[in-house]
């Protein structure tokens, strides 16, 4: 323990830094071309290198295979930090219970002497030691109740641990960063804001529904959304603003009666919607035995194991009967 | 702990910790996180809208010296104007992406021909700039190659001229110049590794001449080897057009040193030429009367008799009677 700033014959030396300044120097006639100066800098640098080389070689330095190794006094010259102090992270919940308990942190060994097998077996791992998912049998207890199914329970109590560590673990960072000293590879992120009210978690948006929304609003402006500007990847309103039909005066060809359309439309719904023989049983009976039929030729076919070629196969694009209420000409 | 999962919404607001997927992302979050003894610190070269020809070579020049801990950015940055309150989001922006927390800032314009602006930042925000124009600047002179200095050694400074001391100026670009060029702090040093010197020489109240020279340690009688200073590498003079220095509260915060790392001075030790290490014992008065014995006394037994002989008073020598309670049966 030295002094790590001396005055060697005037200059300021800062070991720690290998720096030498001389503060009396002074320039009584600059050199007129620029390489005396330099010549001149640089005795004058030399002598000052010496002052320092004379420190540096004084210290005890021990031997090693590259050369002479010396260590180095702490700097005397205070620079700025480049980030601030690390804080002192708070104690986790368990360090705090077992200071109060007294616990002390024992090592484990990696590898265990496990008794059923008398070999060497890792702690964690594959073919780790008192594997949960390896005990063939659980012998019953008294306390045990008939139904319930003991590997089951120690799943789900398994599964409750795991819980409960993963909760203490987001509490302690939760403690961490309320004083500012998280650990720096982890980021608590907020995945969703909470409501104040109801109890719920508001569930993600969809992109369909945020096009819905968008659509919403662009309409609920004054001029019905007619004049805004639609975006790229924007789709086109779903309404066509026109919420009237109306047919056209003079019919084409090759159409079928409109007119006649819509007021078979018109009808239809009246009708259905006042008449008692909504329901056509005989029908109903029918196509029920159909489906019994073709379930139980299913079953058999898996059975006898037929190759899927010879089988029936559902087209998707076939229209299969509907129960729908056969209106022709039926009327009360 | 999971790596990255949702928390259970046991809490109204749903948290999820995010760490790295991969440990090398881990492990360079961990490099770059705050630390009581820090790392070496690294240097952003850059350049601004204009560069003329001897700033090009200026900066190149400062990139080959600091090979090992710096980044050079290529291309030209229009938008960053150090010295003006919204140039330096940039700057930030790069010194938070690459992890530097020094920077050298080329440009050339008409009314600051060779401008380089040398600043520092704490936490990725700007601590303090200097401005320097740099005005000649020598890349290399012949020299034997085998002198030639490695990158990475770590040089000696020399600072001559009174302007450093006396002039606010000159005093705020010797220690960014310091902080720039010394590498990282080490606490052993191969003494056979010492192969640079920086000389930098205030010649007038504004001028600072820089030089890079190697080092050869020459025999010499005693141990201490004679030193001799080749000139190798840049010479630049620099004058100091600008600077800023940092805010009063940053600059407290900044010189902070952790409470753990301050050395405490032993008490009660002193050294001393002719006795060597001397140390003081304090020894507190021996309180005879209050000392505590392993039984208690309760009086020796021929005071006793002397004092029921007196027929005196003393409680204190009478044996207590024991008192018999009533005991119910």
């Amino acid at each position: 323990m030295g002094d790590d700033d001396q005055q060697h014959g005037g200059y300021q030396i800062d070991l720690g830094n290998l720096t030498a300044f001389d503060p009396h120097h002074q320039f009584s006639s600059v050199p007129d071309s620029r390489e005396d100066l330099v010549k001149e800098c640089i005795a004058h640098g030399t002598k000052l290198i010496q002052a320092v080389a004379d420190a540096l070689f004084n210290l005890p330095s021990t031997e090693d295979a590259s050369g002479p190794i010396v260590s180095l006094p702490p700097p005397s010259t205070k620079l700025p930090r480049e980030k601030p102090l690390p804080k002192p992270k708070p104690p986790t919940k368990w360090e705090v219970f077992a200071k109060k308990k007294g616990i002390q942190n024992r090592k484990k060994d990696k590898l265990v002497y496990d008794e059923q097998t008398s070999s060497w077996k890792r702690r964690h791992g594959y073919d780790r030691v008192n594997d949960d998912n390896d005990i063939p049998i659980i012998e019953a207890k008294m306390t045990d109740e008939p139904g319930v199914d003991p590997f089951a329970k120690r799943r789900s109590e398994k599964k409750q641990r795991v819980d409960k560590q993963e909760k203490n673990c987001l509490h302690n960072l939760k403690e961490a960063s309320k004083v500012g000293a998280l650990p720096s590879h982890v980021q608590l992120a907020a995945t969703a804001l909470p409501i104040t009210g109801t109890q719920a978690a508001p569930r993600k948006v969809s992109k369909d529904e945020l096009q819905n929304v968008a659509g919403m609003a662009a309409t609920s402006t004054a001029s019905g959304g007619k004049f805004d500007k639609k975006l790229a990847g924007e789709k086109p309103p779903k309404h066509d603003k026109k919420y009237r039909k109306f047919l056209p005066v003079v019919e084409g060809s090759g159409m079928g009666s409109l007119e006649k359309q819509q007021s078979d439309k018109i009808l239809n719904k009246l009708m259905s919607k006042n008449s008692h023989e909504i329901f056509n049983v005989g029908k109903a009976v029918d196509m029920y035995n159909a489906k019994s039929d073709k379930k139980r030729r299913n079953q058999q076919g898996k059975s006898s194991s037929t190759s899927s070629k010879l089988k029936v196969k559902n087209s998707p694009y076939k229209n299969k009967p509907t129960k729908k209420s056969s209106t022709k000409g039926k009327s009360k | 702990m999971r790596r990255s999962c949702v928390a259970p919404p046991i809490d109204y607001i749903m948290l999820r910790i995010k760490t790295p997927k991969s440990l090398r992302a881990n492990r360079e979050l961990e490099k770059r996180a705050p630390k009581l003894v820090e790392n070496g610190k690294k240097t952003l070269i850059l350049h601004g809208t204009k560069t003329s020809n001897v700033l090009n070579d200026v900066l190149t020049e400062i990139y080959h010296l600091k090979k090992d801990n710096s980044v050079k950015y290529s291309r030209r940055n229009d938008n960053i104007r150090p010295f003006e309150s919204g140039g330096e989001t940039s700057l930030e922006f790069y010194s938070l992406k690459t992890d530097c927390s020094l920077f050298v800032f080329g440009s050339h314009s008409k009314k600051r021909p060779d401008n380089l602006v040398i600043g520092r930042t704490y936490d990725h925000h700007i601590y303090d700039l200097v401005g320097v124009e740099n005005f000649k600047s020598m890349k290399s002179c012949s020299y034997d190659k085998k002198i030639a200095p490695l990158i990475g050694s770590k040089p000696f400074f020399a600072f001559i001229g009174e302007g450093f001391e006396n002039v606010e100026e000159l005093k705020h670009l010797k220690e960014v110049l310091l902080d720039l060029f010394r590498g990282q702090v080490v606490s052993s040093l191969n003494l056979a590794g010492l192969d640079r010197v920086y000389v930098c020489t205030a010649v007038s109240s504004n001028k600072v001449l820089f030089t890079h020279c190697a080092l050869r340690l020459k025999k010499s009688g005693t141990t201490v080897p004679r030193v001799e200073l080749v000139e190798v590498g840049p010479s630049m003079d620099f004058v100091v057009r600008r600077h800023r220095l940092p805010d009063e509260s940053l600059k407290k915060e900044a010189m902070k040193i952790a409470p753990e790392l301050i050395r405490k001075k032993e008490k009660n030790v002193s050294k001393d030429a002719i006795e060597g290490k001397i140390g003081k014992i304090y020894v507190p008065d021996q309180q005879v009367g209050n000392a505590s014995l392993p039984f208690t006394p309760k009086g020796v037994k021929r005071v006793r008799r002397e004092a029921k002989a007196k027929g005196e008073d003393n409680k204190q020598w009478e044996k207590k009677q024991k008192q018999h309670d009533d005991v119910s049966a």
